[in-house]
C-alpha cells in the first residue's frame, strides 16, 4: 500500500509532503512570522504605565458607553449652533483642500505619468511626492502654523500637501491606464499636447479622477478633524479636544463624535458608490 | 442612412456639443462658488495662503535644518521612532486578526447566511472606522492616562475599523467559483473559509496589512501628540520649546523610516504574488 | 457492467423571474456507468440543470431522485452527504490557485472530514497516498507540488477531475469541462471522463456545446432548447434536423450545424441503419 509514486516527496518525518515550495508562499509565511514576533516583542517591552489595567478597561468601556449611548450637551460648554457651525467649518476646510489639491494634482499627475512625460521628470515628481507623503499631515500643519501663523490657512495648506501627494499618485496611475492606441491615433492626426489632454485624457479618465478626488475628500475631512484637535485650527476638532481633554465630558464628546460620524458616513456611502461604479470595473 | 437623416446629424451634434460646453461651464461655476463660499465661511484667505507658501518653505529650510546640536538628541529620536514603528506593527497585526473575522463573516461570498448579521457587522466596521481617531485617544486618555499603551489602544481601535472595511471588500471580491467547487465536495462552512476563502484572499489581505503598517506610522505620530508617546510626543516637545532644528531632525528621521518601510513592504508585496 | 437506475429527474423547473422559465419540466434518467451529454446553445438551461441537480441552485419545482432518495427535500447535513456522493467539475476549473495540485486534489476529501482537520488541511497518510494515486491516474503526479495557477488549462482540468474522483462519487456533473481548452486537451479530458465511466462505473452528466464531441463520447444525448428537453436518445439517433432545431436562431447555430454537416454523412448513415 505504501507505494511510492513518481514525484512524491516526503518530509523529514517521513510523511507525504503537501505544500508547494514556491517562494511566494514562503514570503507570506515569513511576513506573518515577522509581524507576530514584532507584536509579541512590542507587548513584552511596552510601558503600561502606573495604572490598574483592568480598572482602566472597565472605566473606558463605561466612558465609551456613555459617549455612544448618552450623547448630550447638558453641561453647557457648547451650544448646538457651535457644534454644527464648527462641523461645517471642518467640511469647508476639507472642501478647500480637496479642490485645490485636485487641480494641482491634475498637472502634477500628467508630469508623473510615464506616457505623458519624460522618464526623468516622471521619476523626479514621483520621488518628490513620496517624500511629501512620508511626512505625517499633522507635522505639515504644525510646521505651517509656526511659519504663517495659526489659522485656517495653515490647516488647509498643511492638509493639502499630503492630499496633493496622494492624488498625484492616484491620478498618474489613472493616466497611465489610458489605452496607448487612443493617444497614438490623436498624435497621428496631428494633435499636440494640450488638445490631446483635453480631447482624450480628460474624457477618458474624468470619472476615475472624480472618484479619487471624492475618496480624498473623505480622508481630508477626517484629517481636518484631527488637525483641529491637535493644532487648534480648522473647526470641530478643537471642540472635540476641549470636550475630551479640558472639560472631561464624554457626553459632549459623544455629540461631536456623532456629528463627525454622520458626515463621514454620508461621505463614505457616496465614495463607495463612486468607487464601485468607476474604479473597479 | 437617408439624406434627411444625414442633414439632421450635424445639427444634433451641434446642440450636443453646446450642451456639453454648458455642463462644463456650470460645473466650473459650481466649484468656484463652493470654493468661494467655503473660504468665506471658514475664514480662509486663499491669496494669503498661496503667497505664504514660498516664505513658509524657505523658513522651513532655514529653521528646521538639523544642526550639530540637535544630533545629540538622535539616540532619543531613534528610540522613539523605533517604539512608534512597533506600535504601528502591533496595532495592525492585532487589529487584522479581528478584522479577518469580521471580513469573512460579513462578506457576501463566504459570509454567514443571515443578512441581518452581515449588515450588523458592516455597520460596526463602519462606525469604528469613522469615529475620529482623536476621539478614541481622548476617551482612552480619561482612564488609561498618558502613555505608550494608550496610544497603542487608540491606533488598534481605529485600525480595526479601517481593516474590517478593507477586508470586507476583499472577501466580497474573491471569485465565487472555487468556493462553489468546495461546496460541491460536501465541505462544511469552516472548511470553505480556511481552505478556499483565505487562500484566495491572502495576497490582498497581506497587501492591506502592509499598507496599514505604513499608514499607522503616520497616524501614530498624531496619536502620540495626545497620548505622549513616540515620534509625535518628542516632535511636540521640541516644537513647543522652539527647538525647531531638533524638530526638523525628527521629521527627517520620520521621512527615512516611512520610506524605508514603504520600500521593504513593496518588495515583500511583489515577492508574495 | 450491470447497469441499474441511479438517478432520476422528473418535471424539473426553475424560474429566476416570474415570466421566464430557465428550466421547463425537464425529465430524464441515468443508469450507473453511463456518460450522458446535455447539448444546447448557451442560455438553453444546461448549466442551470446541472446546478439544480446538486442544489447549488434550488429548483422551483419537480423531483430529483438519487439512489431512490428524494434530493429536493434533504436537510443541511443530508445535502452535504449527497454532495459528497456527486462530484463536479467546472469550465473555469475552480481550483484554489495558491495551493499545490495535491492540496487541491485532497479538497475532495473535505466532505468526509471533521471541521478542525478539514479547516487546517490535516490529512491522513492513506488519504495523501490515494490523492497521489489519483493524480498519477490523470498523469500529473510529477506536478503534485506545482502551484495550481502554474499549470496549463488541460492540466488544471485534470486536477479538477482528480479532486472530484477523490470524493469517491457515484456520479459526476461536468459543466462545460472543455469549453476553455484547446482541441488536444479537450480530447484528452473527454477520453479521461470516458475511461472513468467505463472502468469505475461512475455516471457522468456532461454539459457540452460541441455536438461532435457529444456524438463521439456519449452513451446518451439530451438536447435542451429554451429550458425544454427537445431530444433524448442515442448519439446515432441524432439527426441534422434535430441539431438545426436545437440550435435554431442562436449564435451557435452556424458553427454547430456546419460541423454536423461535415460529419453528417457517415453519422446519418449509421443512424439510418439503426432504424
Amino acid at each position: 500500500m505504501e507505494k511510492e509514486i513518481k514525484g512524491m516527496e516526503r518530509t523529514s518525518s517521513g510523511k507525504i509532503a503537501l505544500k508547494t515550495k514556491e517562494n511566494s508562499n514562503n514570503a507570506i509565511k515569513y511576513t506573518l512570522i515577522a509581524l507576530v514576533v514584532l507584536t509579541v516583542w512590542t507587548f513584552i517591552q511596552m510601558d503600561y504605565g502606573n495604572i490598574d489595567l483592568g480598572n482602566a478597561l472597565y472605566y473606558s468601556l463605561k466612558d465609551f458607553g456613555a459617549m455612544m449611548f448618552q450623547p448630550n450637551l447638558d453641561a453647557g460648554h457648547f451650544t448646538w449652533k457651535t457644534v454644527l457651525s464648527e462641523t461645517f467649518v471642518t467640511i469647508c476646510v476639507a472642501l478647500l483642500c480637496t479642490i485645490g489639491s485636485a487641480i494641482i494634482s491634475f498637472f502634477l499627475g500628467l508630469l508623473a505619468a510615464e506616457n505623458f512625460s519624460t522618464p526623468a521628470v516622471s521619476n523626479v515628481v514621483k520621488a518628490l511626492m513620496s517624500l511629501i507623503r512620508a511626512i505625517p499631515t499633522i507635522l505639515w500643519v504644525l510646521i505651517f502654523t509656526v511659519a504663517i501663523g495659526l489659522g485656517t490657512e495653515a490647516a488647509v495648506v498643511g492638509i493639502s500637501f499630503h492630499a496633493i501627494a496622494y492624488l498625484t499618485k492616484a491620478f498618474s496611475e489613472s493616466f497611465e491606464e489610458i489605452n496607448p492606441g487612443t493617444i497614438e491615433a490623436l498624435k497621428a492626426a496631428g494633435a499636440s499636447y494640450w488638445p490631446i489632454v483635453f480631447q482624450c485624457v480628460i474624457p477618458e479618465t474624468i470619472s476615475k479622477l472624480l472618484s479619487w478626488t471624492f475618496i480624498r475628500f473623505e480622508i481630508n475631512f477626517s484629517n481636518a478633524v484631527a488637525v483641529g484637535a491637535v493644532a487648534g485650527a480648522g473647526g470641530i476638532g478643537y471642540q472635540l479636544f476641549q470636550a475630551g481633554s479640558f472639560y472631561y465630558n464624554v457626553h459632549e464628546v459623544g455629540v461631536i463624535v456623532y456629528t463627525c460620524l454622520i458626515v463621514a458616513l454620508i461621505l463614505e456611502i457616496i465614495s463607495i458608490q463612486l468607487r464601485n461604479r468607476f474604479i473597479i470595473n | 442612412m437617408t439624406s434627411a437623416a444625414q442633414s439632421v446629424q450635424p445639427k444634433y451634434d451641434n446642440s450636443y456639443l453646446r450642451k456639453k460646453n454648458l455642463t462644463i461651464i456650470a460645473a466650473i461655476a459650481i466649484i468656484v462658488l463652493m470654493g468661494w463660499f467655503a473660504s468665506n465661511y471658514s475664514d480662509y484667505d486663499s491669496i494669503y495662503a498661496i503667497s505664504s507658501i514660498p516664505f513658509a518653505l524657505s523658513w522651513l529650510f532655514t529653521n528646521f535644518m538639523p544642526t550639530a546640536d540637535s544630533l545629540q538628541e538622535l539616540p532619543e529620536i531613534l528610540y522613539q521612532t523605533y517604539s512608534t514603528i512597533l506600535a504601528a506593527v502591533a496595532s495592525t497585526t492585532l487589529a487584522s486578526v479581528l478584522a479577518i473575522v469580521v471580513g469573512v463573516l460579513g462578506s457576501n461570498v463566504v459570509g454567514v447566511s443571515s443578512v441581518v448579521v452581515r449588515m450588523a457587522l458592516r455597520v460596526i466596521a463602519s462606525v469604528f472606522r469613522n469615529i475620529p481617531i482623536v476621539a478614541w485617544a481622548l476617551i482612552l486618555l480619561l482612564s488609561f492616562k498618558q502613555g505608550e499603551f494608550t496610544g497603542f489602544l487608540a491606533l488598534f481601535l481605529s485600525t480595526f475599523g479601517q481593516l474590517a472595511r478593507l477586508f470586507l471588500d476583499t472577501f466580497d471580491e474573491i471569485s465565487v467559483g472555487p468556493v462553489e467547487a468546495l461546496k460541491t465536495t460536501g465541505a462544511s462552512y469552516w472548511h470553505i473559509v480556511f481552505q478556499a476563502a483565505i487562500p484566495l484572499a491572502i495576497t490582498q489581505l497581506m497587501s492591506w496589512i502592509l499598507y496599514m503598517v505604513e499608514t499607522n506610522i503616520r497616524s501614530a505620530t498624531l496619536v502620540g501628540m495626545l497620548t505622549g508617546s513616540g515620534i509625535g510626543f518628542i516632535f511636540d516637545l521640541y516644537y513647543k520649546n522652539f527647538r525647531y532644528d531638533t524638530a526638523g531632525l525628527v521629521v527627517l528621521v520620520t521621512i527615512i523610516a516611512v520610506i524605508v518601510i514603504e520600500l521593504v513592504s513593496n518588495k515583500v508585496r511583489r515577492s508574495m504574488l | 457492467m450491470n447497469k441499474e437506475l441511479l438517478f432520476e429527474v422528473k418535471d424539473l423547473s426553475k424560474s429566476y423571474t416570474a415570466d421566464k422559465k430557465a428550466l421547463d419540466s425537464v425529465s430524464f434518467t441515468a443508469n450507473t456507468g453511463e456518460l450522458i451529454t446535455i447539448i444546447g446553445s448557451s442560455g438553453a438551461g444546461k448549466s442551470t440543470l446541472l446546478r439544480c441537480i446538486n442544489r447549488l441552485i434550488e429548483p422551483s419545482s419537480g423531483s430529483i431522485k438519487f439512489k431512490g432518495k428524494e434530493v429536493t427535500s434533504l436537510n443541511r447535513s443530508e445535502l452535504k452527504d449527497y454532495r459528497t456522493n456527486v462530484g463536479m467539475i467546472f469550465q473555469g476549473y475552480n481550483l484554489i490557485y495558491r495551493l499545490s495540485a495535491i492540496e487541491n486534489v485532497l479538497h475532495g476529501r473535505l466532505g468526509y472530514k471533521n471541521v478542525i482537520a478539514g479547516a487546517l488541511g490535516l490529512y491522513s497518510e492513506e488519504e495523501k497516498q490515494r490523492a497521489f494515486e489519483l493524480l498519477d491516474e490523470v498523469g500529473l503526479s510529477e506536478f503534485a507540488y506545482r502551484r495550481a495557477d502554474r499549470l496549463s488549462g488541460g492540466q488544471k482540468q485534470r486536477v479538477g477531475i482528480a479532486r472530484a474522483l477523490n470524493q469517491d462519487p457515484a456520479m459526476m456533473l461536468c459543466d462545460e469541462p472543455i469549453a476553455s481548452l484547446d482541441p488536444k486537451s479537450s480530447e484528452a479530458v473527454m477520453k479521461q471522463l470516458r475511461e472513468i465511466v467505463d472502468t469505475k462505473g461512475i455516471t457522468c452528466i456532461v454539459n457540452l456545446h460541441q455536438v461532435k464531441t457529444a456524438i463521439d463520447f456519449s452513451d446518451k444525448i439530451i438536447g435542451l432548447r429554451h429550458g425544454k428537453k427537445v431530444f433524448e436518445g442515442l448519439p446515432s439517433e441524432l439527426t441534422l434536423d434535430t441539431i438545426k432545431f436545437i440550435y435554431e436562431g442562436t449564435k451557435d447555430e452556424a458553427t454547430e450545424v456546419s460541423a454536423m454537416e461535415q460529419i453528417g454523412d457517415s453519422h446519418l448513415k449509421a443512424g439510418a441503419s439503426n432504424d
